[in-house]
């Protein structure tokens, strides 16, 4: 995949950042690229704010984003990953990544990508360039190359890439395991008191 | 020779129902919370791919995130907002299709999940809990593994029961000696993420020990289990004890007699062997722990109340300068300017982290001494329509009331900024709640974390005060 590299230089961007509470209010998960970053994106009137880089050409058209440490902390909202991939972004590219995010990325087709600190140092220099924003991502190599010429690998669980290249349905995959589910259940669930519904 | 399990890995041993590919296993679900904001595309994927809920006995379902703390009698009709009011409907018609049990929005045990998952005794010892809100560690203080999930999770514990999961590092947090007067749970895990950082736990199960600890109530312990997601951690632990056992005899859902005895034995045995082994240590000392507030917009921006905003100057690196400086100006605060005395507009009473019965008795205690200082508007949220309830059979409603604070109905409420109750832009607030981040209480809003009883205290001062030196 290759697309114009948006750079974020800011260290833990929030999921309140990536897509603020009074957005959640839908019940489908379309439609949130609009106000992805929002805070950043927009001044309180909602105008774009001029000067942030995915309002800027050809940051608009971003297919990667490069940040900074514990990228997407916070709340489980999996919106975050939903507003990333809706706006057209596919991979995230930063030092670390908070575990929920981490693991909602992977379930939207986004690709959260760990370099060494040193590499988005790097990375960010270029991406903040037109003329350098072109970046490469090689998920089956695990590998990031400019359009200078630099390589800069990237570390993904080998389970995790086989997901995304073959677009697994996870709960699909879990279902064929009914009969380890149902032999679990037989020893475990006598443990497990039910809720009786109608309760409350 | 293999070392001993540690408490994390006994309650993962117990729910690991088969490998998958790499280090990902399926793992069982106890108990899965579902609320109104993170469920609705779970249950739209569910349909799409004409799927049941497996257990829906093991689950349950609340609005709390996106509702209203006024005008409850009316129930979801009295949801002004058209958008929240669909989001409330559409989990009242899929609990029904799916057959979830419920707590209505009417119901007097409605309430915040994290509330009143413990408060029903939905949450025992030695389950594993799950939830599509960061803030499910809370039931980590029962001696659960309690985490929280994205909505594609929720999807899979409706389809399967189960999750896939790696299996997190193993982190103890040991805290020494006893808190000093005034210094509260909450304070402890503020200054345990000012020293760790927030994403000092990240890939970790965080197991809380040590005196401290143990003499913590319930509520307290459930206070600090609730922001180890603040510092990263996957999960927070608490090993069960006498007093866990104490709080949840009795409870609606909580097994009964005989088999609460035989429950209480089998709990017994939840802990870490002495000779488990920890991937990372880290030893507080509780004595040398203040009041804390936060003065950034990340939790681990934070110092003690007799300790002053930092200068970027005086950081370590150019990034954290830049960080320091960013967070510095959004939150209208100058380098080296003491914490107490920076002026309030409003003040938040509430949140899964500290809105149960002895939070509210605590701000109340301070509430009793004065009245709310005169263009501060001051909110108390009770964490569930059992606390609320609780509350005004001691009088604490007329206490508040008293002292000039608005009484509420429960839910998330200014926590998240969803429904009305929220900061306007530049207002600052006294909050009890777990985030500080950028725009969480409302777009501009600033927000000072901090303890029931010091957020009280900053009501009636008007201004972010030291409890141990305010007129008690
Ligand atoms: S009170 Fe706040 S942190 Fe807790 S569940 Fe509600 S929104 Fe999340």
């Amino acid at each position: 995949m290759t697309g114009v590299a948006a750079p974020l230089p800011i260290a833990n961007v929030d999921t309140d950042q990536i897509v603020p509470g009074r957005f959640l209010k839908g019940t489908t998960r379309d439609g949130l690229g609009k106000v992805l970053l929002a805070p950043l994106r927009y001044d309180p009137d909602g105008r774009e704010q001029q000067d942030f880089i995915l309002n800027r050409e050809p940051w608009r058209q971003a297919k990667i984003l490069v940040t900074l440490d514990n990228f997407g902390c916070g709340s489980s909202r999996e919106h975050a990953a939903w507003a990333l991939a809706d706006f057209g972004i596919r991979t995230v590219l930063a030092p670390s990544f908070a575990d929920i995010f981490y693991n909602n990325a992977f379930k939207n087709g986004l690709l959260p990508a760990k370099l060494e600190a040193g590499a988005v140092e790097r990375l960010l220099a270029l991406a903040g360039n037109p003329a350098t924003c072109l970046l490469k991502v090689d998920l089956e190599a695990g590998e990031v190359t400019a359009a200078t010429g630099e390589t800069f690998p990237f570390d993904v669980p080998a389970e995790k890439r086989e997901a995304l290249l073959s677009g697994l349905d996870e709960i699909g995959r879990s279902l064929k395991l009914e009969p380890a589910i149902a032999e679990f259940e037989t020893r475990h669930l006598p443990g497990v008191p039910p809720i009786p519904n109608g309760k409350f | 020779m293999s070392s001993g399990r540690t408490l994390y890995d006994k309650i993962w041993d117990g729910h690991a129902v088969a490998p998958l590919s790499g280090d990902d296993w399926l793992l069982y679900i106890d108990r899965h919370l579902i609320h109104e904001v993170t469920s609705p595309q779970a249950f739209a994927g569910l349909k799409q791919a004409s799927r049941q809920v497996r257990r829906p006995e093991l689950t349950l379902a609340v609005a709390d995130h996106n509702v209203p703390t006024i005008r409850r009698k009316l129930g979801v009709a009295g949801i002004a907002d058209r958008e929240s009011r669909a989001q409330v409907e559409a989990l009242e018609r899929n609990v029904i299709e799916f057959g979830i049990p419920y707590v209505p929005l009417i119901h007097r045990q409605q309430g915040i999940v994290h509330v009143i998952g413990p408060e029903l005794g939905f949450t025992l010892p030695g389950m594993t809990v799950v939830c599509g809100d960061s803030h499910t560690s809370t039931h980590g203080a029962f001696g659960a593994l309690a985490f929280g999930i994205g909505t594609s999770e929720v999807e899979h514990v409706f389809a399967t029961q189960t999750l896939v999961q790696s299996h997190a590092k193993n982190m103890r947090i040991q805290v020494n000696g006893a808190l000093g007067t005034g210094v509260t749970a909450k304070d402890l895990i503020l200054a345990i993420i000012g020293q760790i950082g927030t994403a000092g736990a990240t890939g970790h199960v965080v197991e809380y020990c040590g005196e401290a600890i143990a003499r913590l109530d319930m509520a307290g312990r459930m206070t600090v289990c609730n922001m180890s997601i603040e510092a990263g951690a996957r999960a927070g632990l608490i090993a069960p004890d006498e007093k866990t056992f104490e709080w949840l005899k009795g409870r609606p859902l909580v097994p009964q007699g005989e088999a609460f005895v035989e429950a209480c034995s089998r709990w017994r045995r939840l802990r870490s062997d002495p000779d488990a082994r920890f991937d990372r240590e880290v030893v507080i000392e509780g004595p040398e722990i203040a009041p804390m507030v936060s003065w950034g917009t990340s939790p681990e921006a934070v110092t003690a109340i007799d300790g002053r905003v930092p200068d970027p100057k005086e950081a370590s690196d150019a990034g954290r300068r830049a960080q320091i400086a960013r967070m510095l100006d959004y939150m209208d605060l100058r380098p080296g300017q003491p914490l107490a005395g920076i002026p309030i507009d409003q003040v938040f009473i509430g949140s899964c982290t500290n809105a149960r019965i002895e939070d509210l008795r605590a701000a109340a205690a301070i509430a009793r001494e004065g009245h709310v200082s005169p263009g501060v508007r001051a909110l108390v949220v009770p964490g569930s329509g059992m606390v609320k309830q609780a509350a005004e059979a001691e009088g604490l409603d007329q206490i508040f009331l008293d002292a000039g604070f608005d009484w509420r109905d429960a839910g998330c409420s200014m926590c998240l900024g969803m429904n009305e109750d929220r900061l306007n832009p530049g207002q600052r607030c006294a909050s009890t709640s777990n985030r500080n981040f950028e725009g969480r209480q409302g777009p501009g809003g600033r927000t000072h974390l901090m303890s029931p009883a010091m957020a009280a205290a900053a009501a009636i001062a008007g201004k972010i005060v030291d409890v141990r030196t305010f007129g008690v």
